[in-house]
């Protein structure tokens, strides 16, 4: 998923010989098992024909999922961005009693079955449950409403930042934050002119990270999204009832459609963190 | 919600003339139906013909056991929610004989259901039949016809509804059911989540369900909560059954597997069926919890519909009828 942009060096040393060997293991792994089930996505869908791809792929009922699907997950995405890089820095910075606790919670939504957190979130979050029976006098529907998907998706992907940002935070050293103090450097100044630019390209790993797990969610969505055609149906529900009508041709198409704009999402980003890194190096 | 049951053992000693297995691919909510079934027929073919019978269960979505049927995973019977899944099965290669709907009794459907209302106890917003569901204000519960196979029936029985009221005219069942969806606030992909939706969350005035779903969530959660309102006329849900002939061959399994479907017309297979809240056909047994079951008048898919698979065509595949409710607004 994560590109890093290298010149392709041979001959680098390494302390595990054999490069043949392992490379030869490592590609026929990928081909095993990314490469060949993502082409069946291509494949399977490449039988409809380019009209009936497009006629499928353009209609308005797909158009408005995607919309749904994309919109959710990058706003899920980014506020795990903010508060993941909170939470990392509480765990990292500080000393408490409970850290290790803390610390162990972070990775428990990637453990809990996403159906089981789906319907945890819905009763919560429902009109009549425990958080959202304070937001509903206000107006606010949380469960069956967009509002609800990004909910359910900042919990399943919210792990990613956290601990993306965390190593790379421990690796920097606090002296140079003390320097830059000691050169006159104001508290805001250190964190945005230092520790940011630092930390820029883990956090933007997480970011992608979120969105790509977010983007594919099915399980816990389909409990709190309500599914409502044209508003809050999400393309892998829409991909499934294509399924249902034993429309295998049909559903890999959305599929594939989903495939292609999130890599290039993905290659966006990466583009981004290559470029800016590469900038910050230099300065 | 959850997929296919686990079917761990495998089905290798068919070969044994004295031990056999069975493997039942079904539908959701029959799991209790055929627990109960499935100890009754073991005993009875133990002491008829001296063999042991094991029978294992799967249970999931009705397209989506379906669709494992189609993929290879050898069910002997099926046993799912509508006739439309099992035609399916033969989509791509014929694994079962294109007539099984003629091989046993009753279109092959030993047990049948309508479709009911489940109301909040006393039935507060007085909901009585059909007509009420349409009525402004009324918040309708039931799940996606495009991923329920249970939902399906739900929809078709609305529209028999309507075409019952207005002469069979389509344009006037089409505005019927449109405005009976636009008083869905939630469309669960599933019928266990609807029951969700309205029995936990509190969302909605009436589910519409299936009648032997509708007495389960009764007799879990109370009679202190809920009521089943019976519609003045409904659809006759026929959940068919048959062996999959490819299968059983194979496995050498075909005596038992359809002394499995047949004794489901036995008065014991009835009698299960009937406690399990599924209508009997016999009429003996009918007649036996005659106090459990409200007459209603009941119309088939084939009467008004022309059969499953052009009901599926019009209705509920790509462009169809329900895809044009959501989409022409």
């Amino acid at each position: 998923m994560i590109l890093t942009i290298k010149p392709f060096k041979l001959k680098q040393q390494s302390v595990i010989p054999g490069f043949g060997i392992t490379m030869g293991i490592a590609l026929l792994y990928l081909t095993l098992l990314v490469l060949i089930p993502i082409s069946m996505v291509f494949i399977n869908s490449s039988s409809l024909g380019l009209s009936n791809f497009i006629d499928i792929v353009t209609s308005e009922r797909v158009a408005a999922s995607l919309k749904v699907s994309f919109g959710t997950s990058f706003f899920a995405a980014a506020i795990n961005t903010v508060f993941g890089l909170l939470i990392a820095w509480v765990l990292e910075r500080y000393t408490f009693p409970g850290k290790k606790l803390m610390d162990g919670l972070i990775d428990l939504p990637f453990a809990l079955p996403t159906a089981v957190a789906g319907i945890s979130l819905t009763t919560l979050y429902a009109q009549n449950g425990w958080i959202g029976r304070f937001f509903e006098p206000l107006g606010i529907r949380i469960s069956y409403t967009p509002l609800g998907i990004t909910i359910a998706l900042i919990f399943i992907s919210f792990p990613f930042v956290v601990r993306t940002v965390q190593p790379v935070l421990q690796g920097i050293d606090t002296e140079v934050e003390e320097a830059a103090a000691c050169l006159g450097a104001s508290r805001f100044q250190t964190f945005t002119k230092i520790v940011i630019p630092e930390l820029f390209p883990a956090l933007i790993t997480g970011f992608a990270l979120s969105f790509a797990r977010a983007l594919g969610e099915y399980g816990s969505v389909v409990f709190i999204s309500g599914n409502m055609p044209m508003k809050t149906e999400i393309t892998p529900l829409l991909i499934r009832t294509k399924l249902e009508q034993y429309d295998y041709a049909g559903g890999t198409a959305v599929a594939a459609v989903m495939l292609i704009i999130s890599f290039v999402m993905l290659l966006l980003i990466n583009f981004f963190q290559w470029w800016i890194s590469n900038r910050h190096n230099r300065s | 919600m959850a997929g296919c049951g686990s079917v761990s053992e495998k089905t290798s000693n068919s070969s044994n003339s004295d031990s056999v297995t069975l493997l039942n691919v079904s539908y959701d909510p029959t799991r209790e139906l055929y627990e109960e079934y499935n100890a009754a027929f073991t005993k009875y073919w133990k002491e008829t013909t001296g063999q042991d019978v094991t029978i294992q269960q799967s249970h999931g979505g009705s397209g989506s056991q379906a669709r494992t049927v189609i993929d290879g995973n050898e069910a002997d019977v099926v046993t799912l929610a509508l006739a439309y899944d099992i035609d399916s099965i033969n989509k791509n290669k014929e694994l079962i004989n294109k007539e099984w709907q003629k091989r046993l009794p009753n279109n092959s459907t030993p047990y049948t259901s309508t479709i009911v209302f489940l109301v909040r106890k006393d039935n507060p917003k007085n909901i009585k039949d059909w007509d009420d569901l349409v009525k402004p204000g009324i918040q309708v519960i039931t799940p996606n016809p495009k991923t329920s196979g249970g939902a399906r029936w739900n929809y078709l029985a609305a529209w028999g509804y309507a075409l019952k009221n207005n002469n069979n005219n389509q344009e006037k069942a089409k505005e019927f059911v449109k405005a009976l969806f636009d008083n869905v606030p939630v469309l669960d992909s599933g019928a266990r989540g609807a029951t969700t939706t309205f029995v936990e969350r509190g969302l909605g005035d009436v589910l519409i369900a299936w009648e032997n779903e509708a007495f389960l969530s009764i007799n879990e959660l109370g009679k202190d909560k809920f009521e089943i309102v019976v519609p003045s006329i409904s659809i006759l849900a026929e959940p068919p059954v048959t062996v999959v002939d490819s299968v059983v061959d194979k496995k050498n399994t075909r005596k038992v597997a359809e002394a499995y479907l047949e004794y489901l017309y036995s008065d014991e297979g009835q009698e299960i069926a009937a406690k399990n809240y599924y209508r009997p056909r016999s009429e003996k047994i009918a007649q036996k919890y005659s106090s459990q079951f409200t007459e209603v008048s009941l119309f088939t898919i084939d009467e008004l519909f022309g059969g499953w698979n052009k009901a599926q065509e019009e209705h509920f595949n790509d462009g169809g009828v329900f895809d044009q409710i959501y989409i022409k607004k």
